[in-house]
């Protein structure tokens, strides 16, 4: 298992609402090896965030449930462990960054107190002990010492993105689940935090799962990268294949949305249509109302299976049915 | 900190002041003369005009005014009942602690079992515990406090004979008689108190710093009490303020109900026979008493929400605070 | 594609025709709390204005065979020491509270909207010595300020009304001006400013309509408190006093007769409990249909 330190094996993840039920991940795979970054990219509510916290077990439990699927880390189930157990994987193998720095952190406590609270948490730290190691991971996100009392309102976002970081980082966790860390801030800073976290992975060799909708921020980090609509995967294999290679009509449909410079065409030819109904998705391609190439009948109508189109590139589109196997 | 306190006590005598010439100034406008009240119907003329001379009654309202103001706050003197020819000062110090028991008992009550309600209700929310706290809290809200009071007479004292139904002295054991007073004075409060409590828990339960915690693989109850809870209990204490002191005033007629003689019922029967001293001093000591824990409930909220903290602390202190963690670290 | 695009565009008008408006007229009818306290508050509001059809009795006819009577066929709810049937005195009794509730609420509403909106919108030193001259109201209990102001003008219900509503007025012009606050940072009066409306026409065309349906809800939860302050305030003896049926002062002359006859004390406060708690529920429905996310 060395290999795949992450499998994730047909996750379904339901929420209840008022009486129905919605299917936020449907059926998701995915592998990650040691110190690999894998990127998941899709629209807002495609169910990434749903994904990672159900690795972390941390889905607000009454109205979410996961029906059904495993989830391996390092060979072990996280889905089966006890809730005790999963309190030491938290914060300490695999640690989560969240989108919004605003909130993520408690306006209550000092920046120092809440890195310091998961350091002393997972390791058998003193409480100065804690102290510097969490100073020590300040200046390593490029925060001053002197801001350890200092209460996150009196940061900036891109600070307190630091912060949150930080914490993540500070017991050095195996595996990072990066929640779109720099939606929410400028596009300077983004480009900085960007930086940070990448020379933070290489440092301690970590794994990470970096959720987007940012094609310019896959490209720069991500070593693999699943493209997920609807609670489904549609395509998924190397950066290099899918960048050079985009097969799936909504995979195409994204880098069509991206202005390119070198390009003379004066429009962008955007994905028509919204994203479908989550209480009421579409039957057989979830794609298919929205997809250019849809038949609207037999073939598209059906359930689409995972096709491998190439080596280590799989793609969910039946126009790829004949020439995959 | 400091300075946030000092500015809060100034404002707080200020507050007094005006209070003072409210009181006075509506005081001054009652129809009916006290003079008149004093000295019966079968008075004659001259006699009331001799009683108001001798009362001050005749000078004009601003000198009125400017005796009463010093008097009160410059040699701490409420003056002497018009009735009773006691001074209102001396009624105070076996009322006083009456009222001030009641009203702290209640609010000790109101917080203490209020607070921690909620947030069981919101932690189990939609369990049955938790509709039934939410009834309950609704019923007791909508029982006007009087109302209460007598249900609990009729109950505990006529039909079961447990608890005295008026006084404050008697053939049972003294604490009994504060038993009903202090329910009748706190359940709506509390009631009121923990709904608060609990949709403040709700919208930070969800909130993403919770989820922060829960990340950093905190224990569930270290999430609730450390994350969670300091957060939902910002609003409430603010709410809290107000709270207490409705339920100031509603001590007088809780007083009147179970003839509980503390300032309350003094007031009453100041307001019955136009005894302007009595009044006053007893609407001065109520507000005194409810600014006053409005002002705690206030320090408590500040002390707890650093961003409103912040806004009072004193520049100077932040930086010595900042070169000194600078010392700190060179020595570590 | 051209199919998805019709697809698209034909589900759009559906979605758009859901107005908040009506997202809270189907929350709130759903709301079996607010329904319930709807219907309990219609039923007692019309058997309160038809009282002269519904009430067996004159509220104040004395029947001196039947004091201090027990419910019974002929008095469904007994009848007082004077011999009054109190199921009539109820009903009558209950157009005066309910008039002071609503008329209290009004008032405060209307003062709150206009000063609270002014206030907030102008900001600067108005706003800061309206705030200062409301704290300094509040720090007076609101209950001890309506005793006194009642206890200088004596009874009758318009003298009950500036009482209780003078009590409450600073709490709603800070209301509003919190929420009119709020409105004054949002970007659609940017907007308007840069359309070139006035002043006037800003706070009364744009702020106003945007405040006024939270205050409604924040109205409607004071009702049964200035209801349940009324009759606190009848019951010691000041606001509005006998022979004028009403529900606290009914209660207070009941006082003498706990021992004996608890009943006259026992209904005319149902009467306020079940007026308040239906008031209440309403409010509550009403909070949580403008609101959801404080629901679960």
């Amino acid at each position: 298992m060395s290999e795949n330190f992450l499998t994730i094996h047909d996750l379904v993840v339901e929420y209840s609402s008022g009486g129905q039920i919605v299917q936020a991940v449907n059926g998701v795979d995915l592998k990650l090896a040691k110190g690999q970054t894998l990127g998941l990219v899709g629209e807002t509510g495609a169910g990434k965030t749903t994904i990672a916290k159900a690795i972390l077990r941390i889905l607000p439990m009454p109205p979410a449930r996961v029906k059904q699927g495993e989830i391996y880390l390092d060979g072990e189930d996280l889905l089966k462990l006890p809730e005790k157990e999963m309190l030491k994987v938290r914060g300490n193998k695999i640690a989560m960054i969240f989108q919004d720095p605003m909130t993520a952190l408690n306006p209550t406590m000092t920046v120092g107190d809440q890195i310091s609270e998961v350091v002393l948490q997972h390791n058998d730290f003193t409480k100065s002990q804690a102290r510097d190691r969490t100073i020590e991971m300040l200046e390593m996100v490029g925060i001053a010492s002197v801001r350890y009392m200092d209460y996150p309102h009196q940061f900036s976002g891109g600070m307190k993105q630091r912060v949150v970081i930080a914490m993540a980082l500070a017991c050095e966790p195996e595996l990072i689940l990066a929640d779109e860390p720099t939606t929410a801030l400028d596009v300077t800073i983004q480009a900085q935090v960007l930086d940070m976290m990448k020379d933070l992975r290489v440092k301690l060799n970590t794994s990470m799962i970096l959720i987007t909708h940012d094609l310019g921020v896959v490209a720069e980090t991500c070593d693999d990268v699943a493209v997920i609509y609807a609670g489904e995967i549609v395509e998924y294999g190397t950066k290099e294949r899918i960048f050079r290679n985009p097969m799936h009509p909504y995979t195409l449909g994204l880098f069509g949305s991206l202005p390119k410079l070198d390009d003379d065409s004066k429009r962008l030819s955007p994905i028509h249509g919204l994203p479908p109904d989550p209480t009421n998705l579409p039957a057989g391609c979830k794609f298919g109302p929205r997809c250019p190439d849809c038949d609207g009948g037999t073939k598209c109508g059906a359930d689409q299976p995972m096709i491998e189109v190439e080596p280590g590139h799989f793609v969910r589109c039946c126009k790829f049915a004949k020439g995959g196997v | 900190m400091w300075r946030y306190i000092a500015n809060r006590l100034l404002w707080l005598i200020v507050i007094m002041l005006c209070v003072a010439v409210i009181i006075f100034t509506i005081l001054w406008f009652v129809p009916g003369d006290p003079a008149q009240i004093i000295l019966g119907t079968g008075a004659t003329n001259e006699d009331i005009q001799r009683l108001r001379e001798q009362l001050g009654l005749n000078e004009p309202y601003l000198v009125q005014l400017t005796t009463f103001l010093s008097d009160t706050f410059l040699h701490l003197d409420f003056g002497e009942s018009y009735v009773y020819g006691v001074p209102v000062i001396q009624e105070f110090a076996t009322r006083l602690p009456r009222t001030l028991g009641l009203g702290l008992i209640s609010m000790a009550l109101n917080i203490i079992i209020g607070i921690p309600l909620g947030v069981n209700a919101a932690i189990h929310r939609n369990t049955i515990w938790d509709q039934g706290v939410l009834v309950l809290a609704m019923v007791f809200i909508s029982v006007p406090q009087f109302y209460l009071g007598l249900l609990m007479v009729v109950l505990f004292s006529v039909q079961l004979g447990w608890l005295p139904p008026f006084g404050i002295s008697g053939d049972y054991p003294a604490w009994t008689y504060w038993v009903m007073p202090v329910l009748a004075n706190s359940l709506s409060g509390l009631a009121m108190n923990a709904r608060q409590t609990r949709s403040a828990v709700l919208e930070t339960i969800r909130a993403d710093f919770v989820t922060t915690a829960r990340a950093k693989g905190l224990p569930e109850n270290t999430v609730i009490y450390k994350h969670m809870l300091p957060n939902a209990l910002i609003p409430v204490i603010n709410a809290l303020g107000m709270q207490l002191s409705m339920m100031v005033g509603g001590s007088v007629v809780i007083e009147n109900v179970f003839s509980f003689p503390g300032i309350g019922q003094y007031l009453l029967t100041g307001v019955n026979s136009r005894d302007y001293p009595v009044i006053r001093g007893s609407v001065m000591i109520l507000a005194l008493f409810s600014a006053v824990v409005t002002l705690l409930v206030d320090l408590v909220y500040a002390f707890l929400d650093p961003r409103i903290k912040a806004q009072y602390v004193n520049y100077a202190a932040k930086k010595g605070g900042h070169k000194e963690k600078k010392g700190g670290k060179k020595n570590g | 594609m051209a199919n998805a695009a019709t697809k698209a565009v034909t589900s759009a008008p559906k979605r758009k025709k859901d107005t908040q408006l009506r997202q809270i007229m189907r929350r709130f009818v759903k709301s079996r709390t607010a329904m319930i306290g709807l219907v309990a508050l219609v039923i007692i509001i019309l058997a309160c204005v038809f009282a002269p059809f519904i009430a067996p009795y004159d509220p104040n006819y004395m029947d001196y065979s039947a004091m201090n009577a027990t419910p019974s066929l002929a008095h469904i709810m007994g009848c007082d020491n004077l011999g009054r049937d109190i199921f009539s005195r109820v009903l009558y009794g209950g157009r005066l509270s309910l008039a002071l509730g609503f008329t209290v609420a009004i008032v405060g509403m209307v003062f709150g909207v206009f000063f609270g909106s002014l206030v907030g919108y102008l900001g600067g030193q108005v706003d800061n010595i309206t705030m200062r001259i409301c704290d300094v109201w509040m720090a007076i209990p609101g209950t001890l300020l309506s005793i006194i102001i009642s206890s200088a003008l004596g009874d009758g219900f318009w003298y009950t009304v500036l009482a209780l509503s003078v009590s409450g007025l600073p709490g709603s012009v800070r209301g509003t001006r919190a929420m009119a606050l709020k409105e004054r940072e949002m970007e659609y009066l940017e907007a308007a400013k840069a359309m070139n409306c006035s002043k006037m026409k800003i706070i009364y065309k744009h702020m106003m309509p945007n405040t006024i349906a939270p205050t409604i809800v924040g109205t409607t939860g004071q009702i049964g408190g200035t209801m349940m302050t009324a009759a606190g305030l009848s019951y010691i003896g000041l606001g509005i006093q006998p022979p004028t049926a009403e529900w606290g002062a009914m209660c207070s002359s009941a006082r003498s007769y706990l021992t004996s006859y608890p009943h006259e004390m026992l209904m005319p406060g149902l009467a306020i409990l079940l007026t308040v708690l239906s008031i209440n529920m309403l409010g509550d429905g009403l909070r949580d249909a403008m609101d959801p996310r404080l629901k679960d």
